[in-house]
């Protein structure tokens, strides 16, 4: 219907009497990827919470293609095709790694809740979930408790499992937080190849990451949208210069 | 590396098929060719460990899978024992024209119907919250059974004649025997199905909703609605358990859907191993063998159901199943042979330690209970008196000496493990 995949309409959260998050506005167009960059305590992270249903809005409208999905739990936005990842990694830590990307695969491939369907018959999900494998380099790992993995692979099966149900609108927050130069670089490579033709929003606090990634940058600085526009521009704006890039643009 | 893990699960799988075998074989070991029947105590007993199997296990569909602590387990159980008594009735009367074999799934489903209404209600929490909704349910149901005299009978219970004169294969079920074999198909049954389940989108968002349930509801499901089929689920196999008790048994009084029986399928599913499928059943079975084994020898084998469940939660929170398994790695690297010693060099002193706690038990049992019923301690065929210092005396010395011996020789065994581990880790991170 319109190009916008995920809008924001004046929206407001509040912990009792701290607002956090003040009056947001914001539009993703499909297709691009999308930095929300702030210093600690802007709201990033809420402003997922909000748009993923994980918490409430106080007041606003949050649209994903056009139909309001604020007030839905987060099973039923993830139906829609909005699917995020954890800060925090947040995985099934006692299932192994291929279990852990069938999991996120079983809804999108129509499996609901079945208890009459062999998962072990199931040819084309069991190929699409080691192809999976594939192509986040945990082919070796495969049998693993993803509880025992190292922590740059958990990042990358958090990304997996994010992206595995085929959303069109990927949320990822502070993928690369964490890891070394190296990892780093492979995590960016990744998130690259699997956000092909999806629309990417993500906070990322390592500047490089997100000049490498983003065709637009939000600044969010206490709950406010201060700048919004493509990354020239927005190191250019000499507000954002005075309340978050301050020191690198010195 | 997937060859090796196929490998293991044959092997598995032949343990199972064996442990089959011999539960068909168990009640011709017991054969007495004098009397020309089988033991009736040996056949009640593994009747009682096929039911008491399917109930652990089903609870384990709550307890390991979905990591939900539930309190009101035997209550599907316990309905599906007082439905199938009134089916018997009606089958026996003529008005229900059912072969007895197919009776248990009619019991199933009267637990289903159970644990979809108070499902409904528990599943809508998680954690403690949960459990604190079944305890209520379990209360709940104790007391309607007591209350309401139509269909629970009261303190007296309901009684019926597994004798309904209808059978797929032509049986009459009057002998304890033949029950015994329903119980075992239907337990097979029952624990394949189960097993099947594990297997299926809903088992594997069920072990997921356990690890995790917030991240289950990103990736499009519903952990209340996972839990809630969960829940449903299990409480048909609960009254498939329950089915098989009333037939066995021809009475069922408010005790088959009672906390106590609730907390039984808690601690078999635990001491069995929760975190392994097969579990649930070695609990079932020792929890068995200890209720009825050691109950005829003691007043006191509660107290040693209960010290059994607290060493195993502090020592060995994996369960029996999970302390065999710990050694897989060993056994396959062919090192088992470097256990034996400090096996043995454990199992010494652990005897002793026993010997005198159960000697302090029962010391003390035949003082009081024991007194009581006017029975008096017997031991190799001379009495002991309680009453005299010397036998307190030697159990104590006995409980002491043991504990501390065995602490020493615990600790140079968590040495040798310890060692062996060490030995076994680099080969397993290479495959």
């Amino acid at each position: 219907m319109t190009d916008t995949a995920l809008s924001l309409r004046n929206v407001n959260k509040s912990f009792g009497p701290t607002e956090i998050i003040r009056g947001v506005d914001l539009d993703i167009r499909k297709g691009e990827r999308h930095a929300i960059i702030g210093p600690n305590g802007a709201g990033k992270t809420t402003l997922f919470n909000l748009i993923s249903g994980r918490f409430p809005l106080s007041s606003g409208e949050i649209l994903l293609d056009g139909t309001r999905v604020d007030g839905l739990p987060p099973h039923r936005i993830n139906r829609m095709g909005l699917s995020r990842s954890f800060q925090i990694t947040s995985i099934f830590h006692r299932l192994s790694v291929f279990e852990n990307l069938r999991c996120a695969l079983l809804w999108s491939m129509g499996y609901r809740y079945s208890f009459w369907t062999p998962l072990w018959r199931q040819r084309e999900l069991n190929e699409k979930t080691s192809l999976m494998l594939e192509q986040l380099n945990l082919i070796w790992r495969r049998d693993t408790p993803a509880g025992l993995l190292s922590y740059a692979d958990q990042r990358a099966l958090e990304i997996g499992m994010t992206i595995a149900g085929g959303a069109s609108v990927i949320l990822l927050d502070e993928p690369t937080a964490g890891m070394s130069n190296t990892e780093t670089d492979n995590a960016v490579d990744l998130i690259r190849r699997v956000s092909k033709d999806k629309t990417l929003v993500m906070v990322e606090h390592d500047m490089k990451v997100v000049f490498d990634l983003a065709d637009v940058i939000t600044v969010l600085v206490y709950g406010q949208v201060i700048a919004s526009g493509p990354p020239q521009a927005v190191r250019a704006n000499p507000a954002v210069q005075e309340a978050y890039l301050g020191s690198l643009a010195a | 590396m997937k060859k090796q893990v196929t490998g293991q699960g044959t092997t598995q799988a032949w343990v199972w098929v064996l442990a089959l075998i011999a539960a068909i074989a168990m009640p011709w070991v017991f054969y007495n060719y004098h009397t020309g029947r089988q033991s009736g105590f040996v056949i009640s007993m593994l009747s009682q460990m096929g039911m008491m199997s399917i109930l652990a296990l089903s609870y384990n569909m709550l307890l390991g899978q979905s990591g939900l602590f539930s309190f009101c387990h035997a209550v599907f159980f316990g309905i599906g024992g007082y439905a199938t008594i009134h089916f018997l009735n009606l089958a026996g009367g003529g008005a229900l024209p059912l072969p007895l074999e197919v009776i248990p799934l009619l019991s199933g489903l009267s637990g289903l119907g159970l644990a979809i209404v108070f499902g409904y209600m528990a599943t809508k929490q998680r954690a403690t919250a949960f459990a604190m909704i079944t305890l209520g349910i379990g209360e709940l149901m104790t007391t309607a059974a007591l209350m309401f005299h139509h269909f629970f009978g009261g303190e007296g219970g309901v009684n019926s004649n597994r004798v309904i004169g209808h059978s797929l294969f032509g049986f009459k079920y009057g002998p304890a025997i033949q029950v015994y074999y329903l119980i075992l198909a239907w337990t097979v049954i029952s624990a394949l199905l189960m097993l099947y389940l594990t297997r299926t989108p809903l088992g594997r968002m069920a072990n997921a909703s356990r690890d995790n349930f917030e991240r289950v509801q990103f990736v499009g499901y519903d952990p209340r609605m996972v839990r809630f089929l969960q829940f449903a689920l299990s409480g048909f196999f609960a009254g498939i358990g329950g089915g098989l008790y009333a037939i066995t048994y021809e009475i069922v009084t408010f005790d088959a859907l009672a906390a106590p029986l609730s907390a039984n399928a808690l601690l078999m599913a635990y001491i069995g191993g929760s975190a392994a499928f097969g579990g649930p059943i070695l609990g079932a079975v020792l929890i068995t063998l200890l209720q009825s084994g050691v109950s005829l020898m003691s007043n006191s084998w509660l107290v040693y159901v209960g010290v059994l469940f607290i060493t195993m939660v502090m020592f060995a929170p994996q369960g029996i199943m999970g302390l065999l398994a710990a050694h897989g790695p060993i056994v396959r690297a062919g090192r088992f042979g470097r256990l034996l010693v400090p096996y043995l060099r454990v199992i010494v002193p652990a005897l002793v330690m026993v010997l005198g706690f159960v000697g302090v038990v029962e010391l003390a049992s035949f003082l009081t209970i024991g007194a009581a019923q006017g029975k008096s301690l017997v031991l190799f065929g001379s009495k002991i008196d309680e009453h005299a210092v010397m036998p307190w005396l030697a159990a104590f010395v006995c409980l002491a000496a043991g504990t501390f011996w065995f602490s020493i020789e615990a600790r140079a065994f968590q040495r040798v493990w310890d060692g062996l581990m060490a030995e076994l880790k680099p080969q397993r991170s290479i495959a």
